[in-house]
């Protein structure tokens, strides 16, 4: 008993300190929404470009606030619930669609070590984060009571479950190369100085674009939203949701987006390095956060570009996509790095400590 | 501190959903709380600094093995009724196993610890990190054991597949490996011929 | 062969690299998307809008009540009454109602009026707040005529050569 005392007497006294550290978690999360609603935006804008559209542009300069006044709008709709939904998942769902797609982005460094958590195991962390997210989904689906909802869930399910692998497959890849868990060893093992051809997507260039095009799957975006699939299941999972329930889904999906880009731009991009590494071009050739992030824009403008020009893949083609195609080209390439890693094919940057 | 204060919230978490696993009616409330468990024990083992053992529960069984099942579990449709039926008439039984099996693993339990040695150090904190000790140790040490067990998984995967694959004659399925094949030229056909005026006169 | 050499090829997402590659010119292409209530695009002086009732220049009301309009309209949407003027007994609608609810906007009112009374104008952007407002009664009819008669005008003087 008096252990246990002591143990809170500890407890409250580290509260400050703790504090702290969920503020400083927090910290990042701000400007990831407000980069979501921006995404949003732009999304509407560019689909809207590549249709000869103007995109929306009557709210604010640009039509920039036209992300934020539909948040404002969505925040003040009322929460529907079906009447024989099951009423504490149906609210659960939504925030465990956002949980995990918050949670990732602990281990993405925007600079050499800089991350919230510089974790060594933090590529299976997030593996373990996105393979989290299709709770939201299938539990959205069945708690909603509705036969649209659930079949959006069931497809969601088998597809995140199908990509998943390939995309794991595509980690692997990178792993042999590096041979570090850790995202800034990842990076590091990029550097060197032949610029952009030290990446790792051209050894890796199959990877790559697998990687992505799962990410894609694994979000269900177009042209993979089955599990939404407006023209034959009407909006999917959240077809029961309304107002800040279906905001969070929408922001759950859009920070999900983001994060694939910004893996793929780290795994595959030489994250934060200059494309000029090692031609001695000046500040061009010096290292930042700033080419990670124009990288990852460049990344995540793929994202609606596909959606722009894609028509939605039927049910039956994505699984044999995932399963004919991707998983045995993936694991074909797998030999392909061991083999580029075991005689040398590849430099590996500096600072990598396996 | 704090470490020992989360060690005992997750354990209370594990312990009791790991009760509501068996307790809850609803059977997809109840895969859920083994969601709940498995995702606990995973933090635990976090805890205790076996990270990549932690993950990997989280990525093989949270992640895909319990996606199936739920998906299974939701597509059934079990009456509640149904399965609380024989409850109490089979209770005497299942209480009976459980003694034994109790008895069993306490007894197992406590002829260890009577001739417990101290556990040697943990041989993955001089490696380094944990993932790679046992990427290492995987590979070198139990490389046979390793390579046994994922074959005996290949087999049970295709044996799996091959028991429950059925051709339904009759049965009209698109393949989407022949669909994609197709060329355009194989179904359509450009046909280039002269203009022809409409003829004059009365409409047919 | 020829199929080894086709699946190969399709591993290099030319089919879809090839629709990217339209998407990404339509996305610089300049866009001629009208901005609608800022700016408008020009009406053909044959639009048929809302309707109005004109009168001569004198301010005697065209219309005599031969009901062709009534007659010819083909969503029955014209309603006419008439009877003696009070004042010097010529025949004139006491009545002349047209329900936008029914009208289709066919314009053959106006081909049938002898007397060019009844006219569509180019307004097309109109609404309605309470029940019984889509009724175009003779008085607001009279109104639009008078309201808008310089465009009226303008727009059968454009046209009259073709007639």
């Amino acid at each position: 008993m008096d252990s246990l005392i002591a143990l809170l007497n500890n407890f409250i006294h580290d509260w400050p300190n703790l504090s702290l550290v969920i503020g400083l978690i927090l910290l990042p999360l701000l400007p990831l929404i407000i980069s979501v609603a921006m995404y949003v935006w732009w999304e509407r804008k560019v689909i809207g470009w590549m249709h000869v559209r103007l995109g929306p542009n009557q709210v604010g300069p640009m039509g920039l606030a036209q992300a934020f006044a539909d948040v404002f709008k969505l925040l003040f709709k009322e929460i529907t619930v079906p009447e024989k939904a099951s009423r504490f998942l149906f609210y659960l769902a939504p925030l465990l669609a956002l949980t995990p797609a918050m949670a990732a982005w602990a281990v993405v460094p925007i600079g050499n070590r800089m991350a919230w958590s510089n974790a060594n195991a933090g590529l299976l962390y997030l593996l373990a984060m996105t393979s989290l997210g299709v709770y939201g989904i299938i539990l959205a689906g069945w708690a909603s009571n509705s036969k649209y909802a659930f079949l959006g869930a069931m497809r969601s399910a088998a597809q995140v479950v199908s990509y998943e692998i390939a995309m794991g497959m595509a980690l692997v890849s990178v792993l042999i190369l590096c041979g570090s868990l850790n995202l800034s060893d990842i990076v590091n093992a990029q550097a060197g100085s032949k610029g952009l051809f030290e990446w790792f997507w051209l050894p890796l260039a199959p990877m790559f674009v697998i990687y992505f095009i799962s990410g894609v799957a694994e979000t269900n975006r177009a042209p993979f939203d089955v599990a939404e699939g407006e023209s034959e299941i009407v909006a999917g999972f959240h077809v029961e949701y309304s107002g800040s329930a279906f905001a969070i889904f929408f922001l759950a999906e859009y920070a999900n987006m983001i994060l694939v880009a910004f893996l793929s731009s780290v795994l595959f991009l030489g994250g934060w390095l200059s494309p000029f590494q090692g031609w001695h071009l000046g500040p061009l050739s010096a290292p930042g956060w700033w080419w990670l992030f124009a990288k990852a824009f460049g990344m995540a403008f793929l994202f609606l570009w596909f959606r722009a020009t894609f028509p939605r893949y039927r049910y039956d083609q994505i699984m044999r996509l995932g399963w004919k195609v991707f998983i045995p080209i993936t694991i074909a390439w797998i030999f392909v790095a061991g083999c580029l890693a075991f005689f040398g094919g590849v430099t590996i940057g500096p600072g990598v400590n396996p | 501190m704090t470490q020992q204060i989360l060690f005992y919230a997750f354990a209370a978490v594990l312990v009791a959903s790991a009760l509501a696993v068996i307790t809850v009616k609803n059977s997809v409330h109840a895969a859920l709380c083994l969601v709940l468990t498995f995702f606990t024990a995973a933090s635990i083992w976090i805890l205790a600094e076996a990270e990549f053992l932690g993950l990997a529960l989280i990525v093989v069984y949270v992640g895909a093995v319990m996606v199936l099942f739920l998906f299974v579990v939701m597509m059934l449709d079990i009456k509640e009724e149904a399965v609380r039926e024989g409850f109490i008439r089979f209770l005497p039984v299942g209480v009976v196993v459980a003694v034994v099996m109790l008895a069993e693993m306490l007894s197992l339990i406590g002829v260890r610890a009577l001739q417990a040695v101290p556990l040697p150090e943990n041989p993955a904190l001089a490696a380094g990190s944990n993932t790679s000790w046992l990427g290492k140790a995987l590979f070198t040490q139990f490389l046979l054991p390793f390579e046994v067990a994922a074959l005996i998984l290949t087999v049970a995967l295709i044996a799996a597949v091959t028991l429950t694959l059925r051709k339904r004659g009759g049965v009209r399925s698109q393949k989407p490996g022949q669909q994609v094949l197709v060329q355009r030229d194989e179904r359509l056909r450009v046909v280039k011929m002269a203009s022809e005026a409409p003829s004059t006169g009365e409409s047919p | 062969m020829n199929r080894v050499v086709r699946y190969i090829k399709s591993l290099f997402l030319l089919e879809l690299l090839q629709g990217l590659w339209v998407t990404g010119k339509y996305f610089v292409k300049p866009k001629y998307t009208m901005q609608y209530p800022m700016e408008k695009i020009p009406k053909s002086n044959r639009f048929r809008g809302l309707h109005a009732l004109r009168r001569y220049p004198n301010g005697e009301e065209r219309c005599i009540a031969c009901k062709l309009c009534e007659a010819v309209c083909p969503a029955l949407a014209i309603t006419i009454d008439a009877a003696p003027r009070a004042s010097d007994g010529q025949r004139r609608t006491t009545r002349y109602e047209i329900d936008l609810f029914k009208c289709i906007f066919c314009g053959f009112c106006e081909e049938s009026c002898p007397v060019d009374s009844i006219v569509e104008t180019d307004i097309h952007e109109y609404h309605f707040e309470k029940r019984g407002e889509n009724i175009l009664t003779k008085e607001k009819l009279l109104a639009l005529g008078d309201r808008y008669e310089a465009q009226i005008a303008a727009a059968r003087a454009q046209d009259a050569a073709y007639r």
